[in-house]
């Protein structure tokens, strides 16, 4: 009976230390340091309406934008996930049939691996350097741009991910295409 | 795991593994104190008085292994009683923006078990299912104090088996949450909250995007939430997708902070048991032989990612990069398999990519960490686990160097041999049984989302996480039904406190023997012939206890493939 | 031993242990080993199987057959280690046989009873020719006995009344003269009885080591039998179906049946070691212990040295000749048969040509040396004058002289403590109140015992010496002999409080005595070695006895102690590391059908790195091999593993290597050779 009573004791203690405390302490000190992110790198337009996270990737199916990796949670925000299928399903080499046909790839001109699989949480912000340079020439015909000035844009944009200089290098899709929105 | 480049690759996980093991030692040193502080003065003295103030008359004294073990088991009660009834109670309780809705009873026991066992098994999306003030007053609160519990039986531990009587829980407990993660996690929750990750209490937003669609995104307190998540090898994401999403790992940077995070308290709890066992060359010689299975791991993980993606053989897509399904590339190249190693040697569970999607014999990987189970493993409870293996190697070996076998000058005999067994037998017994009962029946049959040997890996890897009180998962199973949340919960209750309850009892019966003096003939478990024993004695057993189902499982799926 | 037979397969051994083993198919017998018995009940269904298995018949039925043989190798283990016993038993039974003893009834009175019908506390009167009928002491009389019933060795010893050889064993056999012996035991727990119920097994216990092992060993099968059980519904989900002869071959394959198979022979054959090393151990608890000890409590004389201290100078006091002096010494010598005092009156005699003279009673009184005088002389009654002559420890002789109102000169103590520190021992010799001198005694210590003793300080085993010498000595012999620490001027008393001292401190501690003064520390000893020379209450104070009565036996009875339980490790590690060969056989073969996509084998034959014929010759191959190492460790089981004074860190390493990597290794070579011959003969 003693032990249940230090039981009960102890949990409320942690519990209004760990939980009330500890919280507000670190919200305190976000609203300080980090304001910006720390309600989720939010992009608002020109008028203020948010259009996105700048962490998070959202869908883009026309031609005159970059297309961010596929997303088996299609993109949503609210319930993020990856495919988890096998990477011997069948499934998998279904969807990136698809991709291929939608992004025109061949045995020439293969597609790069990321465009072709779903990321864990069907958010990744991200596309590779050559994922981008595949999409230049689709995109700068769009926009009636020649493929150069697309393609620095890019090269503006794309940052090692890492401290390692080998690594490939990443553009963030949505960066991407609201930069060539505000050209 | 973009750029095929091993060189970025092994560089990040020496960074974070050198960087860890270094941090280990100081913070071994800080564990030892404010764990088992031998001053009567001080501020950590204070500290004491203070605890013992707030638990009441329950604290006093110091006790045997049988009333610590009542006080640990009470406190876990109470513990899972409080976090199902605020979870059985989401709707009307405060900090709920997005007006979550109630969860149904197998999943509120599902997940109060799960979080009270520090495992952190989710069949729900946290982003989906849980509102704020669930996510902080149940879960974050759990993911405190079941690492603390954790904490607390090593230190009973490492007590008994010098000698020592055990301890007294309630003040290990408080210990351990506020002088060890409290400070610990709001450093590394700082460090997040830099690295760019979400801290506020608001709800979703609504975003317009460029095409003109409504993307609605959920937001919350995730970097205080992440921190304790990784720091006490919890794992249970803040999201569905865990560390993938990217407001819960949203750069290079913070992926390297939690990796490191998730490591360095379980590195650090092997120094914490060498030095209150009053040997730190054995402390040596254990760490040494978990960084030697570490590294195996590693090296398999990372050759067989670096492979691509199997489904797409014939196809024209560029195979350099090996297998990106289920990553992000923003951590990196090498970042996703050092990730699932370190995530399932330690029971944290939490993961960067989806283990699912990894390449068949990457994915046994962190299958064979989890039937291991105490390369650093747990907070706590991994050196606790390892343990149970040291009994049975000194067993062993102690006879083979002709004496009776001793563990730090005490005899190991029946009684303890029989503890230990039971244990592994346990262990064995929730993995295979469950795995068997749901692989022939309608319970599990169905319930993968891939066909043949996967389907069945992800049936194996589902119970081998509960078991192993780990918490991740081959997310593919539709694991959110009655039979699967109360076989999985109950595996967990008992993978979690049988292992626990069955070495302190050994500690208990070898505290009380007499003492044998060292000499020549005796067994020496700090030297590099013990480890090699220990490594042998880990790596046998599981071997022989998990082959067959590995086989029918990875390792059928990743000779189909090579076909 | 009364002819133990030597060879480890005498054709008279292993005749009726394949009777037994046969026998020992009874389930309650099997039921105490419970990897055995579970191998016992996979034979069984396996059988039954035979005719609606579903597989080939030959097939299975083979495997049926070679389950069946698991077992009788076991069991012909077992009988092949008792069996030895058995034939010991024997030999020691036929002394046994019953004889007629002659009682004593008061005032001189005889009666003659059956050696059966005599109880404690009776005395008995046996004379030349006869066999002394139980256990007990010499009250009266000396006599040669021969023992060779009990210690194979045919030179007879003496026994006498009083001292510490007074103990005689029920059964052998007095050749000279007549003594009266007290009876000290009832009937049928006698030295002979005890001896005979210990090699023959009757009332083996296991030992606690050998418990903890068939526990972990049960545990093992538990977790291997799970993993067989579950294999059936993995097998469900791939579309498989394993029959069941195949399940029970795996779990058989895979459970410790090495180890299991042995146990029991590697214990019995660890206390039959030490029979045929004339040791008799208590209980099997007494062996393992030994090889746990790790400080030995060695007497110096017999142990260290060679019995016998010589006489090598007279050293005479100041004033005193040494004729004199070498007289004096002689005379109070001649009562001593002890090899010192016969090296004196030799020495006497070199020197000083003086003869050994008859001086018998009443003129003369031996007084006979004890622990607590530390001294011997003679009163000689020459007359009027009365001569005390005395010899002994210089202590002692110092305040006998002391008592006698004279002093002792400082020189003579300084000789003595010079020849103290030469290692020799200093006799002060005095008559009345004078003192003499001094008698050069000096120790041999025993050839090669210096290395033995840095041998055992390899593995980790601290030697002590006893001895009743004044410290100066003992530490000129320590030195010289190599031993860790010595006990010197040693009374029962400070050897009792120094074994509970040593044990206080976590060491085990050995030690052998034989008189009834040594009880108590041999009681207190971890392990007690009781000379058979010794007295009654020595031997029941110890757990062993020697029946050779040779104390540096007690080197030998530790190695076999540790040999016992390395051997027991040993087995282990082998029969654990035997299992992943036999999964690289077993599983391919039966999962060789799952995920296929065509006619031919499926991924998962890919396993099959032996290349073995087909999934019945591999599953075949991997149980004969498992029943056949049984067979071929046998030998290893009853002779020990090979043991090698080193540390315990290279024991490890060489053990781990041999047993371990070999254990991993070998069934490769093994299954793949079986393999090829089942083919070969057409067996499958």
């Amino acid at each position: 009976m003693n032990d249940l009573f230090a039981s009960l004791r102890v949990c409320l203690a942690t519990m209004l230390v760990c939980v009330v405390g500890y919280t507000a302490v670190v919200l305190g000190f976000a609203a300080v340091c980090a304001p910006d992110t720390a309600s989720g790198s939010l992009l608002r337009a020109k008028d203020g309406t948010v259009v996105g996270s700048r962490l998070l990737a959202q869908a883009f199916t026309r031609p005159e934008y970059f297309w961010p990796r596929p997303s088996a949670c299609d993109w949503n925000g609210a319930a993020a996930g990856g495919s988890n299928l096998s990477p011997c399903n069948p499934a998998l080499a279904e969807r990136a049939q698809q991709a291929i046909a939608r992004f025109g790839a061949s045995a020439a001109n293969p597609l790069p691996a990321d465009l072709a699989t779903a990321s864990g949480s069907g958010l990744d912000p991200h596309i590779s350097a050559a994922a981008a340079r595949f999409q230049v020439a689709r995109v700068a015909a769009a926009r009636n741009l020649p493929a150069a000035e697309v393609q620095a844009v890019v090269d503006r944009l794309a940052v090692a991910p890492g401290p390692f200089p080998t690594g490939e290098r990443l553009v963030n899709v949505l960066e991407l295409n609201l930069a060539l929105e505000r050209r | 795991m973009l750029a095929n480049s091993p060189f970025a690759g092994s560089s990040l996980a020496v960074l974070v593994l050198v960087g860890c093991a270094l941090l280990s030692w100081p913070l071994g040193r800080w564990l030892r104190a404010a764990m088992d502080p031998q001053t009567a003065s001080g501020p950590l003295a204070r500290c004491d008085a203070w605890f013992r103030r707030l638990g009441g008359g329950a604290t006093a004294g110091e006790h045997g292994w049988r009333r610590y073990c009542v006080q640990l088991l009470v406190f876990n009660v109470v513990m899972f009683t409080v976090g199902v009834l605020l979870l059985a109670l989401q709707p009307g309780l405060p900090l709920n923006p997005d007006g979550k809705g109630a969860l149904e009873w197998s999943l509120v026991f599902h997940t109060g078990a799960s979080f009270t066992t520090n495992t952190n098994l989710q069949h729900y999306s946290g982003e989906v299912a849980m509102s704020h003030g669930s996510q902080l007053w149940a879960l974050m609160w759990q993911q405190f104090v079941s690492a603390a519990t954790g904490l607390a039986a090593l230190t009973a531990l490492a007590r008994g088996l010098a000698g020592r009587p055990l301890g007294n829980f309630f003040v290990d407990v408080q210990r351990a949450t506020f002088l060890v993660l409290l400070p610990l996690s709001l450093l590394v929750a700082c460090l997040l909250v830099l690295g760019g990750m979400p801290m506020t209490l608001d709800g979703a937003v609504q975003a317009t995007t460029l095409e003109g669609a409504v993307q609605t995104i959920a937001r919350g307190p995730v970097a205080a939430f992440v921190a304790i998540k990784q720091l006490g090898t919890n794992g249970g994401g803040f999201f569905g997708p865990n560390s993938t999403h990217p407001f819960e790992n949203p750069s290079f940077a913070t992926n390297v902070v939690t990796t490191m995070a998730l490591i360095v308290l379980p590195m650090a709890c092997v120094w914490l048991f060498g030095r209150i066992v009053g040997n730190r060359r054995h402390a040596v010689v254990l760490f040494a032989a978990m960084s030697v299975l570490l590294l195996a791991k590693l090296g398999v993980a990372m050759a067989c990612e670096s492979a691509p993606t199997p489904a797409f053989a014939g196809l024209p897509v560029a195979g350099d990069v090996g297998n990106l399904e289920g990553k992000e590339l923003r951590f990196g190249p090498g970042a996703a398999p050092l990730w699932a190693v370190l995530t399932t040697c330690t029971s944290n569970g939490s993961v960067n990519c989806m283990h699912d999607s990894l390449n068949p014999l990457t994915g046994l990987v962190p299958m064979v960490g989890m039937w291991l189970n105490e390369t650093f493993g747990g907070v706590g409870v991994g050196m606790i686990n390892l343990f149970v293996y040291l009994v049975l190697a000194v067993f062993v070996a102690g006879m083979m160097v002709g004496r009776t076998p001793e563990y730090l000058s005490r005899r190991v005999e029946v009684h303890e041999v029989k503890l230990a067994v039971l244990a592994m037998f346990a262990h064995a017994l929730c993995i295979l049984g469950g795995t068997a009962l749901f692989a022939a029946t309608s319970w599990g049959i169905g319930t993968p989302n891939d066909p043949g040997a996967h389907g069945f890996s992800e049936i194996l890897y589902e119970f081998t996480s509960a078991a192993a009180n780990n918490g991740s998962g081959f997310e593919g199973l539709g694991d959110n039904t009655v039979p699967w949340n109360v076989a999985t919960g109950l595996v967990m209750l008992l993978a979690r406190f049988v292992p626990i309850v069955l070495p302190l009892a050994i500690a208990g019966a070898l505290a009380g023997k007499r003492t044998t003096a060292a000499s020549a003939g005796t067994l020496a478990v700090d030297t590099p012939t013990f480890g090699v024993m220990v490594l042998a004695t880990i790596v046998f057993l599981g071997a022989l206890t998990f082959l067959p189902a590995a086989a029918l499982g990875p390792i059928a799926e990743h000779l189909q493939t090579v076909r | 031993m009364a002819k133990p037979p030597t060879s480890l397969f005498a054709a008279a051994l292993v005749r009726p242990a394949l009777v037994q083993a046969v026998r020992k198919l009874d389930p309650r017998v099997l039921a105490r080993n419970p990897v055995m018995f579970v191998t016992m009940l996979g034979a069984v269904v396996t059988t039954v199987a035979i005719p609606t298995a579903g597989e080939e018949l030959g097939f299975v039925a083979q495997l049926a057959a070679w389950l069946w043989f698991t077992l009788l190798f076991a069991n012909f283990a077992e009988a092949m280690a008792e069996g030895r016993g058995k034939a010991q038993a024997d030999a020691l039974r036929a002394a046994r046989s019953d004889t007629m003893a002659n009682r004593l009834i008061g005032q001189g009175r005889i009666e003659p009873v059956a050696a059966s019908a005599l109880r404690k506390g009776d005395t008995v009167v046996v004379a030349v020719g006869e066999t002394i009928p139980a256990d007990g002491d010499v009250v009266d009389g000396i006599a040669s006995v021969d023992e060779s019933a009990i210690t194979g060795e045919s030179a007879p010893v003496i026994r006498e009344s009083g001292g510490d050889r007074c103990a005689v064993s029920g059964g052998t056999r007095v050749l000279s003269d007549r003594i009266v012996v007290r009876i000290t035991v009832e009937r049928g727990h006698g030295f002979l009885d005890r001896m005979i119920a210990m090699v023959e097994g009757a009332r083996r216990q296991k030992t606690p080591n050998e418990v903890a092992l068939t526990v972990l060993l049960a545990a093992l099968t538990l977790i291997f039998l799970l993993v067989c059980v579950t294999l059936q519904p993995f097998g469900q989900w791939a579309g498989a179906s394993f029959s069941t002869p195949v399940l029970v071959a795996l779990l058989v394959c895979l459970i410790p049946t090495t180890i299991g198979a042995l146990i029991s022979a590697i214990g019995i054959s660890g206390i039959d070691r030490l029979i045929q090393r004339n040791v008799l151990a208590t209980s099997g608890r007494a062996v393992e212990a030994a090889g746990d000890v790790d400080v030995l409590m060695l007497d110096k004389t017999g142990t260290i040295t060679l019995g016998n201290r010589m006489a090598t100078a007279f050293l005479p006091a100041p004033g005193i000749a040494a004729e004199r002096l070498a007289d004096a010494a002689q005379l109070a010598s001649l009562a001593d048969e002890t090899p010192e005092g016969r090296s004196i009156v030799v020495l006497a005699k070199q020197q000083f040509q003086l003869r050994g003279r008859e001086v018998q009673a009443p003129h003369a009184t031996f007084v006979p040396f004890t622990a607590q005088t530390r001294m011997s002389g003679v009163d000689l009654l020459g007359g009027a004058s009365k001569r005390r002559i005395r010899k002994g420890a210089v202590e002692a002789v110092r305040e006998f002289v002391a008592a006698q109102g004279g002093a002792t000169d400082p020189a003579v103590l300084a000789t003595a403590e010079s020849v103290a520190r030469g290692g020799g021992t200093a006799l002060l010799v005095a008559e009345g109140s004078q003192v003499l001198g001094v008698v050069h005694l000096k120790d041999v210590v025993k050839g090669g015992i210096k290395q033995r003793f840095a041998q055992l300080r390899a593995v980790g085993i601290r030697t002590v010496m006893i001895t009743g010498d004044n410290p100066l000595t003992a530490a000129a012999i320590a030195a010289e002999a190599g031993v860790d620490a010595f006990l010197a001027q040693a009374t029962p008393e400070t050897k009792l409080a120094r074994i509970r001292e040593e044990q206080a401190k976590g060491h085990l501690v050995a030690m052998t005595g034989d008189g009834t003064n040594d009880a108590p520390a041999l009681a207190q000893a971890d392990v007690g070695v009781a000379m058979n020379t010794g007295t009654q209450a020595a031997r029941e104070a110890g757990n062993m006895v020697d029946l050779d009565s040779n104390p540096t036996k007690l080197l030998e009875i530790v190695e076999i102690g540790k040999q016992l339980i390395m051997t027991r490790g040993a087995l282990t590690t082998f029969s654990l590391a035997n299992d992943l060969a036999k999964y690289f056989a077993i599983l391919p073969a039966m999962f060789a059908g799952i995920y296929a996509t065509g006619p031919g084998p499926g991924p998962l034959a890919a396993l099959d790195v032996m290349h073995l014929h087909s999934p019945h010759s591999a599953i075949l191959a991997a149980v004969v091999f498992n029943a056949l190492v049984i067979l071929l460790l046998i030998p290893l089981a009853l002779r020990g593993v090979a043991w090698r004074a080193a540390g315990a860190a290279a024991v490890l390493r060489r053990n781990l290597l041999v047993y371990g990597l070999g254990g991993v290794l070998a069934p490769f070579v093994g299954i793949k050779a079986l393999d090829l011959l089942l083919v070969a003969l057409h067996l499958v």
